[in-house]
């Protein structure tokens, strides 16, 4: 990386993935993938070398989200460096595969891109999930589609925190970049969330093919959602699970959420209050696979983040 | 039940009372409404069982795949309660499911028999828009017609539908075929392994109703013949497939998904295939589909089940004479 005036010189970005099944029960990123395997055309971009893929093969055949534990959580510099055996985990190997055949993660001779595509069941619209704060080309990407399908079009989650930071498989690349579409039950495919899906990595590659051709991006300002904390339903004495998501609050994901504000009803019928600090914005509410992570929702900081002119490297 | 029948001619129909009346729960793993429901009246944390003329008991059916927040662990239970299955041999290697059905059938039934428990309300969620709807899977009787009137009439949050299997008995396969009498009350939309406390309640509404009228019933309240619009299942629709492959092509169309139980006439919009096409339905005459994009029927080849929309004049309904107790209402 270089910097001139107003941002920052990158090169070319020359090979991009499209991961789907990365969690085998979320439809969307499943058929888009299995269809670009058989058909590419749409995803082809001169000049880029695009390849769709399956993340974790058993799982989709079995439509679960995993076999034996969260691939999405499994590229942390420990797991890739197991030695190879026979009983390792189903997605401990799988991850190793995806790191040899796509990274090795943090070298020269990664990916540049891996677009990881899933599905949640909470009302998130298109959301894009980073990682990283200072990745002025994925936010200049994340601009270019907003400019171009309106703000609205796609949320920006930012994920930083120090604890709920996990490994995630598109990790592996140069630019990291989750795309979380919902609401859509896990196994099923809809067709609205298919064509959302769909048309937000249209311009995403568009945009890859105008850098890659020379286009310059302006330094701009991009609003994003940082992740704050992780709220956990209540529960029993037996850790069984003794409210739910109150009505108010389903279906609200990225609207405020102030102190006072309900947010579980018990099984009795009573409310529970809000009562953490200023206003938040929660998401991931009723996301189905989080019930075993101990999750209900998520609360999220509303930013501006700054994001550098881009352009790219002439040697 | 006979659509056009004699069955109906007769003035009224009677029954005795109902005094064994079973809600389950859980029979699908990952359909969490009914499955909470059922675990708080298990550990005595709800009411609302208790009525003047008999008192419900709750039943975790598939403890198993409840634990594991799947559809089933083996096989599909709800699958298993045709006579056949319930009879056959008992063996070591018997997956999970079936053994379970054998052992509710001890529990509640056994099927067909005179010690069966009188009814099964047995609940469920679907991914499909379909709010609240009774299904009855066996035999249809009146009771049942006049319990989806009941429950129509009362409901106000959701639209409440009534489909009609019509499987004979012995090959009925639901574990409210083990009662006497029985429905499955399925409520939705609802994604699998989620609770929603609106859909929550809707059923627990529904519930509710299904035992209010039964105590009526049983306290002599005399239902009048009327009318009532029911959907009669007729086939189950694939979805369309690479020949090859068997992979899938395509998915429920836009403006198909989330209509269940609307009308869809020949050339209306069915499937839109990945590459953007969309696929008419090429029936003949217009027909009602429902459980639309249901996740768990992927893997059975079920796209949607079309049915026919029929109106049903049932006969009044009251408590059998000799069982006392019966009289009329004006
Ligand atoms: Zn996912
Ligand atoms: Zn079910």
């Amino acid at each position: 990386m270089t910097t001139y005036l107003n941002g920052v010189s990158l090169p070319p970005s020359k090979r991009v993935s499209i991961f789907g099944g990365t969690h085998g029960n979320e439809m969307t990123g499943v058929t888009l993938v299995r269809q670009w395997i058989k058909n590419g055309a749409e995803v082809q971009r001169a000049g880029v070398l695009v390849t769709p893929f399956i993340a974790n093969p058993k799982a989709v055949e079995r439509r679960v989200r995993y076999i034996d534990q969260d691939l999405n959580r499994a590229f942390t510099p420990e797991i890739l460096s197991l030695v190879e055996r026979k009983d390792l985990p189903c997605e401990v190997k799988q991850a190793q595969e995806i790191n040899r055949l796509f990274g090795p993660k943090g070298s020269k001779d990664a990916y540049d891109v891996i677009f990881d595509l899933h599905n949640t069941t909470s009302n998130m619209g298109c959301t894009f999930i980073l990682e990283n704060s200072g990745d002025d080309f994925i936010l200049q990407m994340v601009n270019y589609i907003k400019c171009t399908l309106g703000q609205s079009s796609c949320h920006v989650l930012l994920n930083e925190h120090p604890e709920l930071k996990y490994e995630t498989t598109r990790s592996v690349a140069k630019h990291a970049v989750g795309l979380e579409v919902g609401p859509q039950p896990q196994g099923v495919i809809r067709s609205d969330i298919l064509k959302s899906t769909r048309q937000i990595l249209k311009y995403a590659l568009d945009f890859i093919q105008l850098f890659n051709k020379g286009e310059e991006f302006a330094a701009c300002d991009l609003e994003v959602y940082v992740l704050d904390a992780s709220v956990d339903y209540p529960r029993d004495q037996h850790g069984d699970i003794s409210a739910m998501i109150h009505p108010h609050l389903q279906d609200r994901d990225w609207q405020p959420l102030c102190p006072g504000d309900a947010i579980f009803l018990t099984f009795d019928g009573k409310t529970i209050y809000y009562e953490g600090e200023g206003t938040v914005y929660p998401t991931f509410i009723n996301e189905a696979a989080y019930y075993e992570k101990h999750r209900a929702f998520v609360t999220t900081r509303k930013k501006v983040l700054p994001a550098k002119g881009v352009k790219i490297r002439t040697v | 039940m006979n659509q056009e029948g004699n069955a109906f001619n007769p003035p009224h129909q009677s029954l005795p009372p109902f005094s064994r009346v079973i809600v389950s729960g859980g029979t699908h793993g990952n359909e969490l409404a009914g499955l909470y429901l059922a675990k708080q009246w298990l550990q005595g944390k709800a009411r609302g069982l208790e009525r003047q003329t008999f008192s419900a008991k709750a039943v975790l059916s598939n403890p198993r795949a409840s634990e594991v927040c799947r559809r089933y662990v083996d096989v599909d239970l709800n699958r298993c309660f045709t006579t056949e299955c319930l009879n056959s041999p008992d063996a070591d290697d018997m997956p999970y499911e079936i053994h379970r059905a054998k052992e509710l059938n001890v529990l509640l039934g056994p099927k067909g028999s005179e010690q069966a428990v009188d009814f099964i309300c047995d609940l469920h969620n679907t991914t499909s828009n379909m709010g609240v709807s009774i299904l009855v899977y066996q035999d249809c009787h009146c009771f049942s017609l006049h319990m989806f009137k009941y429950i129509q009439s009362h409901v106000k949050s959701a639209p409440v539908y009534c489909a009609i299997f019509n499987t004979p008995k012995d090959r009925a396969y639901s574990l409210d075929a083990v009662a006497k009498y029985g429905i499955a009350l399925e409520v939705g939309p609802q994604p699998q392994g989620v609770l929603r406390a609106d859909i929550l309640s809707h059923m627990a509404e529904a519930l509710k109703l299904v035992l209010d009228f039964i105590d009526l019933y049983n306290q002599g309240t005399e239902f009048p013949s009327c009318e009532v619009e029911a959907y009669v299942k007729d086939k189950d629709f694939d979805f369309p497939r690479d020949p090859v492959t068997g992979e899938l092509t395509a998915t429920i169309h836009p403006e198909r998904q989330d209509q269940d139980f609307q009308v869809m006439n020949p050339g209306d919009p069915l499937f839109q295939t990945f590459d953007g096409k969309t696929v008419n339905y090429s029936g003949s005459q217009p027909t009602y589909p429902f459980f639309i994009n249901e996740a768990a029927y992927y893997e059975k080849k079920v796209a949607f089940s079309s049915s026919n929309k029929v109106s049903i004049r049932i006969p009044a309904l009251r408590l059998q004479a000799s069982a006392g107790g019966a009289n009329r209402i004006s």
